[in-house]
């Protein structure tokens, strides 16, 4: 069967409308020599040929699950996924992540998110959330956006702690092009031992955001509540790109007075894949609601007097505002919101908290036991969580390279983006690192250092 | 339908008023929108306005929609407290809904009461 459903007759009629003879006929403005040009393409291969060669390229990747012991981090982490989640995903019920406009068909959908939302306030502290944003870069990006909204372009200054994920600053720069901001403290080259109180002298009258990275991007924690006391008596609002696993140990970034509070919830439930598709998540004060992007779904009760869900607002969607519409993400992440939900529900409260003393165990396990290892050690004093900074004697390029020839993925090289740190790498332990992994990881630096 | 004699009326459902300054949306415009739940004046005090730059935002149950100035001049009061009662746009729009006054305000393109009222009944049709 052709899969091409018009008929000859229909084709004619088509044609003779247009006012052409046939069908060559309607490329005549291509030029004969450009028709079918000389591609230098292998011979084409039967669909049977194209599978093996395929899955044969497939198995020379390394993936962290059954070649390589993970300790790369930065950002995506490597957390067990309970096999809920997908059973959950695939359900045909939930599998699209378009936007629900008919409440009436899609309570399954619409209660998910809303589950979701609740979830990601508890867990931030903040008074409503959306669902959702592409990753945590873009969500961080969108609350500059909110701040330049929120100060109807009066304000043009965001002050960016330079331990905010160099990726992240980046993609802020790539969303405020044209908006003419000045950007204030994303200066990789500045001294990073200093705490966010340096960010304090930057922040005047004129600054609409400051964002700072909860634990930071070398993995410290710092409580925020003088800096951002000090934004607010200028007036200015402050986000907190937060690590959702950490918040489950730390102090919330609401109870440190954060504005907004943005990260990567790709912890939760979803695969580290190739770098995505990941789910950024979004949370705020009531009082920016209608700044926020992305969707709110409310509950409700139906005319019957039931329990219901409805979307309650998509105050900057196109569907809302048409020609005047600042955002269009509507239909984005929204089954990877339902697998950080499912992944939520799943653990409970208890089971959370489980995964990050996990987390926190393990790392400071690591941190002891790495430097005790000549010309290795902690190069930040702070408290951290799940991730650090390890000084080792080489460039970290060389020792990772050291590492992967003994199948370990060592850490993030924080030289590519820091170019005073090039013996440094950004360590990430999650639970799913056993003892025996961390242990295995110390011997071989140990090796390395004898050499 | 409400359409006070001593206001004049823009095509896009404004209203402004020659004696005191004031502007803000008409009957018409608040029962098209319905239910009015959320309002953002995004002018302030002592700015100088000119016709069609948006004054304000507003939405309802149903629709957004931008207001739009419809006289030129310097904002000489803003109507603080209406973000905090949006639903005064749907109860008083010509008294309580005010939104901005200016000083020396300049009417654009303006309609008086009788040809607002049938612009109005144009689109009813």
């Amino acid at each position: 069967m052709t899969y091409i459903p018009i008929s000859p007759n229909e084709r004619d009629a088509m044609l003779k409308t247009v006012g052409v003879k046939t069908l060559d006929g309607l490329f005549d403005a291509v030029p004969q020599k450009h028709r079918f040009p000389e591609l230098d393409l292998p011979p084409a291969l039967t669909e049977m040929e194209a599978a093996a060669l395929l899955s044969e390229m497939a198995t020379t990747d390394e993936n962290v699950r059954e070649h390589l012991i993970s300790f790369l981090g930065a950002g995506a982490y490597n957390h067990y996924i309970p096999s809920v989640v997908d059973h959950i995903l695939r359900r045909g019920e939930f599998y699209t992540a378009y936007t629900p406009y008919q409440p009436e068909i899609s309570q399954g959908t619409l209660q998910a998110i809303f589950e979701y939302q609740s979830l990601m306030t508890n867990l931030t502290g903040m008074e409503v959330s959306n669902a959702s944003h592409y990753d945590g870069a873009t969500a961080t990006a969108e609350a500059v956006n909110l701040a330049f909204a929120q100060f109807r372009g009066k304000r043009k200054k965001v002050v960016m702690s330079p331990t905010v994920h160099p990726q992240y600053r980046e993609v802020i720069r790539t969303y405020s092009q044209g908006m003419g901001l000045e950007e204030a403290g994303d200066d990789a080259s500045v001294d990073l031992e200093v705490g966010p109180e340096a960010l304090m002298s930057l922040t005047d009258e004129n600054t609409m955001l400051v964002v700072v990275q909860y634990p930071d991007f070398f993995g410290r924690i710092y409580d925020y509540t003088k800096l951002i006391e000090d934004a607010h008596t200028k007036g200015a609002l402050v986000c907190i790109v937060a690590n959702p696993t950490a918040l489950l140990m730390l102090k919330t970034p609401a109870s440190m007075g954060a504005d907004i509070v943005v990260g990567e919830a790709q912890p939760f439930g979803i695969p580290l894949w190739y770098g995505g598709p990941y789910l950024g998540f979004f949370t705020t004060k009531k009082s920016y609601v209608h700044k926020m992007a992305g969707r709110l779904i409310g509950e409700t009760v139906d005319n019957r007097g039931q329990r219901s869900y409805v979307l309650t607002l998509t105050a900057r969607e196109q569907h809302i505002k048409r020609e005047r519409a600042t955002s269009n993400i509507c239909s984005n992440q929204g089954l990877l919101a339902l697998a950080a939900a499912v992944y939520m529900s799943t653990l409970g409260k208890t089971g959370l908290q489980q995964v990050a003393n996990l987390c926190y165990q393990k790392a400071h396990y690591a941190a002891s036991e790495l430097s005790k290892i000549d010309g290795f050690g902690l190069c930040f004093s702070e408290p951290f969580f799940h991730e650090f900074v390890l000084c080792c004697p080489k460039p970290a390029s060389e020792v990772n390279e050291y590492l992967l020839a003994n199948g370990i993925l060592g850490g993030y090289d924080l030289g590519k983006d820091y170019p005073a740190l090039e013996n440094h790498i950004l360590m990430a332990f999650t639970e799913m690192n056993s003892k025996q992994e961390i242990d295995t990881l110390v011997e071989v630096l140990k090796e390395m250092s004898h050499e | 339908m409400n359409v006070p004699a001593n206001l004049k009326y823009t095509k896009s459902d404004e209203w402004f008023d020659p004696s005191s300054g004031s502007m803000g949306i008409t009957d018409y415009a608040q029962g098209q929108l319905s239910d009015i739940v959320f309002v953002e004046l995004l002018v302030e005090e002592g700015e100088d306005v000119t016709a069609g730059k948006a004054i304000a935002s507003v939405e309802s149950v149903k629709a957004s929609a931008e207001i739009y100035v419809s006289a030129a001049g310097k904002v000489s009061a803003v109507n603080k407290g209406l973000s905090d009662k949006p639903e005064t746009l749907n109860s008083d729009p010509y008294g309580e809904g005010w939104m901005i006054k200016v000083a020396g305000g300049v009417a654009g393109d303006v309609m008086d009461a009788a040809a607002y009222e049938k612009y109005c009944e144009e689109r009813a049709q």
